[in-house]
């Protein structure tokens, strides 16, 4: 098993450079006020297809930075070269609780009589067909959490952040959308960003893991498993010690 | 706005009202206890009301009894009296309401939807509320003289605030998350307002309607007891002159079954247009 050298651990290697970046942020910094920086000169690339797990404390950044990525905060000092087809899927579904799910699908595409089609493929493709004429307040957590990757998804993107999208579900659910999440990876190969405060979770899903503290990134490892990951491997124990440390989580 | 609801919960709620009354085929069959219990203490009162009016313990100049005014109520039907009149008080709440709902959702979509009209409208319209409508009535007819105009517009005024101050308020309180989610989909100004912020205010849009048809039969019954020559509320002036409380008794019957048919209608309205929303309408928004 250990062998096997999955295909994009092989692409990793030539595109790690920034000119193949799919995403690009250097020199980033933000401050609110006169207060200090909340992100501080951070330079971050993510190559084409590659899947980043972005981890840190509360106020560490991570949610300026997907803001600025997903062009809610405007870039005020450094630059940032992102792909224009990009998608967001937030911690809550933010499904119009007005439109049928298959029509929050495919909101703001264009309206053809495939669209109907197109939403339904994707909602297939996420465990939701049955659920494709539903009312959004009529699905549960991990319902509505699909749903929103399905209007990711539909898009195509380039690129996909990821905020924290399974903190809000059970643990099954929470479980079962990881490995939804890791299939569909897999299928689209495209850039993920995926903000989290479960290390387990970046371990299971990224190809790297990247900590962020005060505004700075602190570590950034790779995570050269082999996919499917299990927790039982002991090298996943490695992993999750080093970025407890890293975090400032200490056995001791 | 809906994170309180809970579907699971409230499927389960009816799941175990079926249950039980799937256990008690008679009991549901039979009209229960609770449902006739409701109705006992009105109509003994009507039956006091009755029996007091009957023996003279009560003048009958005074207070017209049950059994007269059902007598009149027919006949006022009959020589078509009361449709008439009932006809003309539609006509003008009809007429205000409309004036209303245009104005107050044209107002309201100008100051909800930029800052600017939001200056220029809120504040004149924000001095306006807190004025009396009813004090406007003495300047109403000298400015429009005691025909249709000053009715119609008495009505239109006083319902034009509930609208334009709800659905305000829904506008301007649109879920910020749904507003970043459709920035990051990539909707246009355009889109946003049709598919995200105006389904957003409808709630809002709908109780502003109810209040607003309250305050329009409330606005009817002032403008129809002045200077007026037909309506409901003329019928009624008229028949003090002649000390006919039974028909001063039916026409506040039918101001009653009026106000309680439009409020349906605008319930209806909601359950129709708020489909989406798992349980409508919403508890506690009673107007």
């Amino acid at each position: 098993m250990n062998t096997f050298l999955s295909p994009q651990q092989i692409a990793l290697e030539p595109v790690a450079g920034p000119a193949a970046a799919a995403v690009m942020v250097s020199g980033l910094t933000r401050r609110f006020a006169s207060g200090p920086a909340v992100l501080d000169g951070l330079d971050l690339h993510i190559a084409p297809g590659e899947f980043v797990a972005l981890l840190g404390r509360s106020g560490s950044g991570k949610s300026t930075l997907l803001r600025t990525l997903s062009g809610l905060d405007p870039v005020t000092a450094g630059s940032v070269r992102r792909p224009d087809n990009m998608a967001v899927v937030f911690q809550e579904s933010r499904l119009l609780p007005w439109r049928r799910v298959w029509q929050n699908v495919v909101l703001g595409q264009k309206k053809d009589e495939a669209s109907r089609a197109r939403a339904e493929a994707v909602l297939v493709e996420v465990g939701l067909g049955h659920r494709t004429d539903a009312w959004p307040l009529t699905l549960s957590g991990g319902e509505a959490q699909r749903a929103a990757l399905a209007r990711a998804l539909v898009r195509e993107p380039d690129f996909l952040m990821l905020d924290e999208p399974f903190a809000a579900l059970d643990a099954l659910s929470r479980l079962q959308m990881q490995r939804l999440v890791a299939a569909l990876w897999q299928r689209h190969r495209c850039a993920v960003l995926l903000v989290t405060h479960d290390v387990d979770e970046a371990i299971l899903l990224a190809d790297r893991a990247v900590v962020l503290e005060a505004g700075r990134i602190r570590t950034d490892i790779a995570i050269p498993l082999d996919r499917p990951r299990r927790h039982t491997d002991p090298r996943f124990e490695r992993f999750r010690q080093t970025l407890l440390d890293a975090l400032g989580v200490h056995d001791d | 706005m809906f994170e309180t609801f809970q579907p699971s919960a409230i499927r389960a709620h009816a799941l175990t009202a079926d249950a039980v009354s799937a256990f008690l085929p008679m009991r549901s069959r039979l009209p229960r206890w609770r449902d006739i219990s409701r109705y006992v203490s009105p109509l003994a009162l009507v039956a006091l009301w009755q029996v007091s009016c009957s023996v003279g313990l009560v003048s009958t100049r005074l207070v017209a009894s049950p059994a007269q005014i059902a007598v009149t109520a027919w006949s006022l039907l009959r020589d078509g009296t009361l449709e008439a009149n009932l006809g003309i008080s539609l006509l003008r709440a009809a007429l205000g309401l409309s004036i209303a709902l245009l104005a107050g959702v044209g107002l309201a979509l100008v100051s909800g939807l930029s800052r600017m009209g939001e200056d220029i409208v809120d504040a004149p319209l924000q001095i306006m509320r807190t004025l009396p409508v009813l004090a406007l009535v003495p300047l109403f007819i000298l400015w429009f003289g005691i025909g249709e105009t000053p009715k119609v517009l008495l009505v239109a005024l006083g319902a034009t605030f509930p609208v334009y101050l709800n659905l305000h308020k829904g506008i301007r309180t649109v879920d910020p998350k749904l507003l970043e989610m459709a920035r990051t989909l990539g909707l246009s100004h355009g889109q946003t307002v049709r598919d995200v912020i105006l389904p957003a205010a409808l709630p809002d849009l709908l109780v502003g309607v109810r209040y607003a048809v309250g305050v329009a039969w409330l606005m009817l019954v002032v403008a129809e007891q002045i200077n007026a020559e037909s309506g409901i509320g003329h019928m009624m002036m008229d028949a003090e002159d002649f000390l006919r409380t039974d028909i001063i008794l039916v026409g506040l019957m039918v101001y009653g079954l009026l106000g309680l048919l439009s409020d349906n209608l605008v319930r209806g309205l909601e359950a129709w247009l708020l489909v989406w929303r798992p349980l409508s309408p919403r508890r506690g928004d009673g107007a």
